[in-house]
């Protein structure tokens, strides 16, 4: 207890000059054995320490985490890290270095709700691309924990589209596991990338994510046996890459997707016929899957068990409730401040000189006919 | 629900009883019996028929139609200077019809001979009329090139040959006859394009043309358009035809076919008015139609709803339609093309359906009916939902106001996605941007 304090007085007597600067950082490392035992304090102790003062308070943070995790009881790193984060953001959309390794934190100790608060927030600003990918690789696998695939879909697809001068190893392995989620939520998938992917991506991407892309071929066939034997054989690939269990979910997934196409074609189907238009192996089984559909919300039925008849019911959902007028109203407001954002963004970029000068010499490869908004003088 | 399971009810016994006994008449040739060889190639002349006849030998399996249809080719080929499809056709006898029908070097030879001299002939007499530049001699010089080279079977020269024809017409007449032969030739070699662009060719000459000259462009024109499995085009084509055209085009196509073909291929692409006016409500077709009964009749029941003797019909039909060099790759299409129409047709009126009567109305069992059933629904051309249990079909009308919130609801979520993810990458790029400018400094 006691050092602690000598330690937040050295950090801030020494952090208001740059040579001393040093000098903290040796008498940290010397520390550390201290921090480690007292762990446990730091949280109180991080709030005293102002952070646009001590810029090496990201250093202790990080250093604490790894403590953490060599003491395998990353649970207690989440709070601590939660306030530091809160307290090193300029604003909500800020996205510092702390980001990813919360979520890590997140991730490891399979406290995925506390991961969420810090991913509701939108982010604009970024620091460091690294950041970047690492935040929304690891919020991408936190939203599959959840199971609410299409914002994983969401933060998987910023990481593919990302641009990047090279391929990285991260954007790999999101790749991977944005074949297998976009086939569980959509139930198909586009190998083709947006336009505005980089072109690293687009020529690699592919090459390292061979057995996905076959995976994809088997499940477009629409056969469950085969895409059951392509999982077996091809098994110990998907345990590499520790996708064995969202493999897994797609093959279930094919099954409710069968499953929901008969409800657009039949009002009330035996279970047996269920069982065998989807391939399962007994009308047992066909009810257990129509039962879980049912408490998951995917389809709306009943079940009758004396006839062993499902009757197949319409969406209930007639748009006319008080929360649905609010979400529409909340989704209105939100999309007329998004558009506000951009077309400050537009203003801004429109009167940066590095792209005039770039429109300015481009001129003559574009057509510009009677609105030209780019004054004659930026003629390279 | 009552008045209208009345009126179903009597619909039930128009659905379930036939259409009335054929009355005694001429016997057609295409008809649902077994197809008289003699009396089909009678209706064609020219190559046409001996290409037909070649192909009933091949696809029929018959023995002894088989061999009736090679007798006649072998007599019709004879009749001409063919010696190519001679000699095929005596290898498919292959001495089953006896010596008089074997291999016969010496006309071959003859024949051939012959062909050398008259080939040097009218060489000589082309460059002779080319040297003098009289353009009409130059144009019935390549003419007769043209003759000569379809007679012995060499069709691309033949066309090349009319085609040249064309730098040496003088009046709208010689254009039209250059036009005519390249069809004729095109549609013998199978190369459908040329038809469609020289019978708009033909259709452009600024003279009136003659009425039997737009019958028979027109049955071109249909002819192609069947080939490129365009039948709503096909059928409107066939439609047009006057009743001029009698037999005056049998080197292509007789009269019978122009009804067979149009009225099939209406009934499988028109929607019922077009099919009431243009078919049923058609004077002139009607003539044709008298030629081939029972597609008048199978065309009559179809639009009163009387499916089961209108599917019994096509059923007939089949088996000597697929014996028919130009509609023998579309039967299949078409007919199931006329099967799901029926099939459409009978579910529109109700708002619930019995799958039983539906299944005998239709002559199948009634998980075939729903296998079907399904199907058309999955895609999209029935609006119902099938009730398995009590095996009802119940019509479903989409709900457009939820319908309307769903897709809005989507939109917006879409476009808050998109936007979002923008912003994010044009500050990723600024910021790669300024780390460069940054470098660079």
């Amino acid at each position: 207890m006691q050092s602690i304090e000598n330690l937040v007085t050295q950090i801030q007597g020494l952090s208001s000059n740059a040579s001393d600067i040093t000098a903290l950082k040796d008498y940290l490392k010397a520390a550390e054995d201290l921090l480690r035992s007292e762990s446990t304090r730091l949280l109180s102790f991080l709030d005293q320490l102002d952070p646009s003062k001590h810029s090496l308070v990201i250093n202790v943070c990080k250093r604490y985490k790894d403590q953490v995790l060599l003491l395998e009881a990353p649970i207690r790193g989440v709070g601590p890290m939660l306030t530091a984060i809160r307290k090193i953001q300029s604003s909500t959309e800020h996205l510092t270095t702390l980001h990813p390794e919360f979520l890590q934190l997140c991730l490891l100790a399979k406290c995925y709700k506390a991961g969420l608060s810090v991913l509701e927030d939108d982010i604009y600003e970024i620091n460091l691309p690294r950041d970047f990918f690492l935040y929304c690789y690891y919020g991408g696998m936190i939203f599959i924990g959840q199971k609410r695939f299409r914002k994983a879909l969401e933060l998987l697809h910023n990481v593919v589209t990302a641009p990047m001068s090279s391929i990285n190893a991260i954007a790999v392995e999101a790749y991977k596991k944005y074949i297998l989620v976009s086939l569980i939520h959509h139930g198909q998938f586009s190998s083709t990338l947006p336009k505005y992917t980089s072109s690293a991506a687009q020529r690699n991407l592919k090459n390292f994510s061979q057995p996905y892309m076959e995976l994809v071929n088997t499940y477009n066939t629409g056969k469950i046996a085969e895409l059951e034997t392509y999982v077996q054989t091809n098994r110990e690939k998907f345990e590499s890459d520790n996708n064995l269990g969202l493999v897994k979910q797609v093959v279930s997934s094919m099954y409710k997707r069968n499953i929901q196409r008969l409800t657009q074609t039949y009002l009330t189907l035996s279970l047996q016929d269920i069982a065998n238009t989807v391939q399962l192996n007994s009308s047992k089984e066909a009810e257990m899957h129509v039962l879980q559909m049912i408490q998951d919300g995917e389809i709306f039925a009943t079940i009758n068990q004396k006839d062993g008849m499902v009757r197949f019911l319409e969406d209930p959902e007639q748009y006319k409730t008080c929360e649905m007028i609010e979400h529409i109203d909340s989704s209105i407001q939100r999309i007329m401040s998004l558009s506000k954002k951009l077309t400050a963004m537009d203003e801004l970029i429109s009167c940066d000189p590095l792209y005039l000068g770039k429109a300015g010499r481009e001129r003559q490869r574009f057509d510009f006919d009677d609105f030209d908004s780019v004054p004659q003088k930026f003629n390279i | 629900m009552e008045p209208e399971d009345e009126q179903s009810n009597s619909m039930m016994e128009e659905i379930y009883s036939n259409g009335g006994e054929e009355s005694a008449r001429t016997r057609p040739i295409i008809s649902g019996e077994q197809l008289d060889v003699e009396a089909y190639a009678s209706l064609y002349q020219g190559r046409t028929k001996i290409t037909r006849l070649m192909f009933i030998a091949d696809h029929c399996d018959i023995v002894s139609m088989q061999l009736e249809a090679l007798r006649m080719a072998y007599d019709e080929i004879k009749k001409g200077e063919n010696t190519q499809l001679f000699r095929e056709v005596v290898k498919k006898i292959d001495g089953r019809l006896g010596p008089n029908y074997a291999m016969d070097e010496a006309w071959c030879d003859s024949v051939d001979r012959r062909a050398e001299q008259r080939k040097e002939k009218l060489e000589n007499e082309l460059n002779a009329y080319r040297t003098n530049l009289i353009k009409e001699s130059i144009r019935m010089g390549y003419n007769d090139f043209g003759d000569f080279y379809y007679a012995h079977g060499a069709l691309g020269d033949a066309f090349k040959s009319y085609v040249r024809t064309r730098d040496y017409c003088t009046t709208s007449k010689h254009i039209i006859h250059m036009c005519m032969s390249a069809i004729l030739v095109s549609i013998e070699m199978g190369q459908f394009t040329h038809v469609t662009s020289y019978v708009s060719k033909a259709e452009q000459t600024p003279e009136a043309l003659e009425p039997v000259t737009i019958a028979k462009l027109r049955c071109a024109a249909g002819l192609a358009h069947l080939e490129a499995r365009k039948y709503k085009l096909a059928a409107r084509k066939f439609l047009e035809v006057g009743p001029d055209l009698g037999n005056s085009y049998n080197e292509v196509i007789a009269a019978q076919d122009v009804a067979t073909y149009g009225g099939l291929c209406a009934l499988a692409s028109f929607d019922r008015a077009e099919l009431k006016s243009k078919v049923i409500d058609n004077v002139n077709f009607r003539n044709f139609l008298e030629l081939v009964p029972e597609v008048r009749e199978l065309i009559n029941d179809f639009y009163s709803s009387r499916y089961a003797s209108c599917l019994d019909y096509l059923g007939n039909l089949k088996a000597n339609l697929l014996l028919d060099i130009h509609l023998h790759d579309h039967v299949e299409t078409l007919y199931d093309q006329i099967r799901n129409k029926a099939l459409i047709q009978y579910t529109h009126p109700f708002v619930s359906v019995d799958l039983h009567m539906m299944a005998n109305a239709f002559k199948t069992s009634v998980a075939g009916i729903e296998k079907e059933l399904e199907a058309l629904i999955t895609d999209n051309q029935i609006q119902a939902r099938i009730d398995s249990h009590n095996k009802i079909l119940y019509a479903r009308h989409a709900d457009q106001r939820n319908a309307t919130f769903q897709r809005v609801l989507q939109t917006g979520s879409e476009f808050d996605q998109d936007v979002r993810v923008m912003l994010l990458r044009a500050n990723l790029l600024k910021h790669e941007y300024n780390v460069r400018a940054a470098r660079k400094l």
